[in-house]
């Protein structure tokens, strides 16, 4: 079993759980106030991306790794 | 005794196969040659002038700034004061960006200073990440031996998927704020933002005052030391960051074109066309950011 293979699948695979546990609680905190306050819906849109895009951006330093593996 | 023949029948088996397996693979390398078409993590080079290397990355580069600057020429020469439809979509365009920039800086002025480094950014980054997947762009190439291997070069690729081009944006944004800063507040008062002189400065005159101060001013000061660690960090969150999502972006492309070639791709440009939108527009409002908090005096 090559262990580089493995390497890689764990990299990107633990690195994901993070980010993506991240951005379903943002996703979740934008949806409860726009409940509470249907008109700030355009208002909260734009930091909910920046704020996803931040958390995201953790998964994607795993996903380089993950290619930089031989 | 049978079990060892066993052995030596599975062992000569095992050289034979090997054996076929290498004469099957020169008559391969004979008749149809393999072009390999993975994707590299770096950029291939296309020709060289001098010792300085063209990769098709730099090439795809140079044809979103002739874009850009051929569409600047075009909309700005016309400008009149009941405006045409091309230039009253700009004008829309850029009110809202301002817009959006007010809302981070708060102040009508500052944005207008910094509003063209981040606008440019934006335009920049965003016809990169869309021209990757333009048809043409990565399809198009020619075919390079390398130690007996064929490979595909593309004559064009996307210019933020190469790490160089996202590096270096990164590096700007970073330094441009530093210098900004510098250029807003003045030397001094920005070089207390990182070695807090003044804290230390003020503790023999306040300490008799407000006997906290030999406690909280040092660690004001090793405060601000990280924040240099953490200028570096931006350069690297924010090249990574592009790099990352527009790099990824290829690979998936490229390997549900590998699946089924025909209608499955679809939905995964789109979701490379919105991909590519957010990313321009993260690194711009980011870059507006640090420019921003940059040129704010400290309070207090």
């Amino acid at each position: 079993m090559d262990v580089a293979v493995l390497a890689k699948a764990f990299a990107i695979g633990i690195g994901g759980i993070g980010p993506a546990l991240a951005i379903g609680k943002i996703g979740a905190k934008a949806m409860e106030s726009i409940g509470r306050n249907p008109e700030a819906a355009g208002k909260i849109l734009v930091p909910m991306l920046l704020a996803a895009a931040f958390a995201e951006a953790i998964a994607i330093y795993a996903l380089v790794i993950a290619f930089g593996i031989k | 005794m049978s079990a060892v023949s066993e052995e030596q029948v599975i062992i000569q088996d095992e050289t034979a196969a090997q054996e076929a397996a290498a004469t099957a693979d020169q008559g391969a390398e004979g008749n149809t040659e393999e072009v390999s078409h993975e994707i590299t993590l770096f950029a291939e080079p296309i020709f060289h002038i001098g010792s300085f290397t063209v990769t098709n990355t730099l090439l795809n580069s140079w044809v979103v700034v002739i874009g850009l600057v051929v569409l600047a020429v075009l909309i700005g020469k016309k400008v009149k004061k009941v405006p045409s439809k091309v230039q009253g979509v700009a004008e829309m365009i850029i009110n809202k960006s301002l817009e959006l920039a007010d809302t981070v800086t708060s102040d009508r002025k500052k944005t207008l200073k910094i509003f063209p480094i981040v606008f440019a950014l934006f335009l920049f980054i965003l016809l990169n990440n869309w021209l990757g997947m333009f048809p043409g762009v990565g399809s198009i190439g020619f075919i390079e031996s390398h130690e007996g291997a064929k490979t595909f070069v593309p004559y064009f690729r996307g210019g933020t998927a190469d790490f160089n081009t996202t590096f270096a944006l990164a590096l700007f944004t970073v330094i441009g704020s530093n210098v900004f800063g510098v250029i807003t507040v003045g030397v001094m008062k920005y070089l207390n933002k990182f070695i807090n002189y003044k804290g230390i400065a003020e503790i023999p005159r306040k300490v008799l005052k407000e006997p906290t101060i030999l406690v909280v001013n040092p660690i004001k000061f090793f405060v601000g030391i990280i924040e240099i660690i953490g200028e570096i960090a931006k350069v690297a969150s924010l090249s990574f960051r592009l790099f990352g999502n527009i790099f990824a972006g290829e690979v998936l492309l490229a390997s549900i074109a590998v699946i089924f070639a025909f209608a499955l791709p679809i939905p995964f440009m789109f979701l490379e066309i919105i991909v590519g939108l957010i990313q321009a527009l993260i690194f711009s409002m980011l870059t507006l950011v640090y420019f921003s908090v940059a040129s704010t005096a400290e309070e207090h």
